[in-house]
């Protein structure tokens, strides 16, 4: 354990002495949503986002010409749905602007305080021939702004590259300067260094992770929904998961260079398609199979279901096997194919 | 741990191979306790292979590699102290953090008090260790060769770069080694550090130990006599006869003579300047060329 601890603050002493990096993974992405705090105070969608429930394998007949009703205007975006209660809670946050539902009579939801979906409301009304079978349910919710909804994403991504290049990036240049050949020529295990470069990795993680959370309440006001001991648990679960696969990645490479391109090709597709910045809702089937193959997918979607919407253990219970599932999966690859040179 | 036998290492029919390349060839080397071992070799000779095999980073192809008669294991480290040329430590930590992170590696480990005074290090406690000057780096990497306090110690080219002042500082340093009755490896491309720290050499050629033995023997057996050297400017014609094998260099002609009188009397009759006339011993330099096929 002595040789744990060291090597974990060896490289902690590493890290918070090089000023210019600290300096950047705290204010990086405060920064962020600083400006976009500035960028985005107001509502800037211009379309209807109607979400569109599910709850049996066939369309009615009814639904579909109340779609059609919609689908007259080429304003509104449909997105699917087939859990009831994501589905309200979109409406509750302003997410969605209407929510219809088929069933024996037609249902759908609105947020009062949504003018846009008071508009599909009207809409709808206007020109559905099916007035009697309509069911109208109000589902009162404070708007959640972009600012805020972004928070969840931007912790994330914070996450993401503090995992993959913090460390990633620092075992491949140690492998390359000779720093892991000096190391092999001691007791210490491969085991025991992973562990130690994990660890460190981590504690740093949630510290960043705990600034920038309370830096986003400062700047933008942001009101947490959920529980802070879940978000805690969720959020050390995912550093888990990105440190092991930025340990996987620099199991074997000794090029810096050959490094920052593996890197790349994962954090770039991660960053657009794992709903950091928009959210998947309507994407197509395969873009959104393609996106929950990334860690960073379960990441976003959960943070941002304790932070938004309040959610509870047992919800983000799946998402947090996914995640410490694959955590295992590239901790253990990271572990087979390690190379000290 | 054997102690049947006073080698403290030893391999037995060592082979690397690198796809078709035969770095090491089938090495047989016995390294007694106590003394400081020279192997010496030059550029692709393979001594940096077989060094990183005996100290159990790279893997053989073949062959054994004995410690105290017991073939190397999980432990070997514990008991073996390693100083690499060319190697770079954790970013930002201080002299004094480098020392705590590596003693925190092995289950003994010497006195940190006492290892600080022994290498010097007192000065530079606080320096970042990688802002150091050759010497001060040197010295700090031999620290944490010794901070196990280890039976068998590793040097690879400990002196490269080094000025002439800071290469007999750090010769002391190996010598007090030595007088701790600790087993010296080392490694050196400086024939005359050899001369001075190693009681025992071993000049490997194309991987393989082409002499071993101590330096005073190795030279009596392959040179007899004194070197003497004449420049050619002084020559006024082809040289005649003198007594002593002539070795025709670019700007002078060697002689090597075991009858320095009647070889001196003989340039004399000659009518040539002695002025300009060096008379030598020969020396670890002179024994590499000629072991290593550079012959004169």
């Amino acid at each position: 354990m002595k040789t744990f601890f060291a090597l974990m603050i060896a490289r902690n002493k590493e890290f918070y002495r090089d000023h210019v990096t600290l300096g950047w993974t705290f204010l990086f992405p405060l920064i962020v949503i600083a400006g976009f705090a500035f960028g985005y105070n107001g509502n800037s969608e211009h379309i209807f986002k109607v979400g569109v429930l599910h709850t049996t394998p066939t369309i009615s007949a009814q639904i579909t010409e109340s779609e059609q009703v919609l689908r007259s205007s080429d304003t509104t975006q449909f997105v699917d749905f087939t859990d009831a209660v994501s589905a309200v809670k979109k409406v509750q946050l302003h997410q969605i602007d209407f929510l219809i539902s088929e069933g024996r009579t037609l249902k759908y939801w609105v947020n009062p305080e949504s003018p846009k979906g008071r508009l599909v409301e009207k809409l709808l009304l206007g020109g559905n021939p099916h007035l009697e079978l309509l069911e109208k349910e109000s589902v009162p919710g404070r708007a959640v702004r972009y600012v805020e909804w972004l928070i969840p994403g931007i912790l994330a991504m914070n996450m993401m590259f503090s995992s993959l290049f913090g460390v990633g990036y620092a075992i491949v240049r140690y492998r390359k300067n000779g720093v892991l050949k000096r190391l092999k020529a001691t007791p210490v295990t491969a085991f025991q260094f992973l562990a130690a470069q994990l660890a460190s990795r981590l504690l740093l993680i949630m510290m960043t992770s705990a600034i920038v959370f309370f830096g986003a309440i400062t700047i933008v006001g942001f009101k947490m929904q959920g529980s802070y001991a879940l978000l805690f648990l969720y959020i050390a679960v995912s550093a888990g998961c990105m440190i092991s696969l930025g340990l996987a990645v620099a199991s074997r490479i000794a090029s810096e260079e050959l490094a920052e391109g593996i890197l790349n090709l994962l954090t770039w597709p991660m960053m657009f398609l794992s709903g950091i910045w928009f959210s998947l809702d309507g994407a197509s089937k395969g873009v959104t199979a393609f996106a929950s193959l990334f860690p960073l997918t379960h990441i976003v979607s959960g943070s941002r279901q304790i932070m938004i919407e309040g959610a509870s253990y047992q919800t983000l219970a799946p998402s947090m096997l996914i995640l410490g599932g694959m955590g295992l999966i590239f901790l253990l690859l990271g572990s087979i194919l390690f190379k000290w040179e | 741990m054997n102690s049947n036998t006073d080698s403290i290492l030893e391999t037995k029919n060592l082979v690397k191979k690198y796809g078709d390349l035969t770095a090491v060839n089938c090495l047989n080397l016995k390294i007694k306790e106590g003394i400081c071992f020279g192997l010496l070799g030059s550029n692709g000779a393979g001594k940096t292979t077989t060094l990183e095999m005996i100290e159990s980073i790279v893997k053989p192809t073949s062959g054994e590699i004995l410690f105290r008669g017991q073939p190397i294991g999980k432990g070997y480290h514990h008991h073996i102290g390693i100083q690499f040329q060319h190697t770079s430590l954790p970013d930002k930590l201080k002299v004094k953090e480098v020392l705590i992170l590596f003693k925190s590696f092995y289950d003994k480990s010497m006195n940190m008090d006492e290892l600080i005074s022994w290498c010097d290090l007192e000065e530079i406690l606080d320096r970042d260790s990688n802002q150091l000057s050759g010497g001060q780096r040197q010295r700090l990497l031999l620290a944490l060769g010794l901070v196990n306090d280890p039976e068998l110690l590793f040097l690879d080219e400990p002196t490269t770069g080094l000025d002439p002042q800071a290469r007999r500082l750090f010769w002391q340093l190996v010598r007090s080694v030595k007088a701790r009755n600790k087993t010296v490896v080392l490694t050196t491309h400086y024939m005359e550090e050899a001369y001075e720290l190693c009681d025992e050499i071993g000049i490997m050629e194309k991987g393989e130990i082409i002499a071993q033995g101590s330096p005073d023997k190795l030279l009596s057996e392959h040179f007899q006599g004194l070197a003497i050297r004449i420049p050619k400017s002084d020559l006024k014609g082809p040289l005649g006869t003198v007594p002593g094998t002539l070795f025709d260099l670019p700007d002078s002609i060697e002689i090597q003579t075991i009858d320095v009188n009647g070889t001196m009397k003989a340039l004399l009759d000659q009518n040539i300047s002695l002025a300009h006339v060096q008379v030598r011993s020969r020396n670890l330099d002179d024994l590499f060329l000629r072991m290593t096929g550079d012959k004169k």
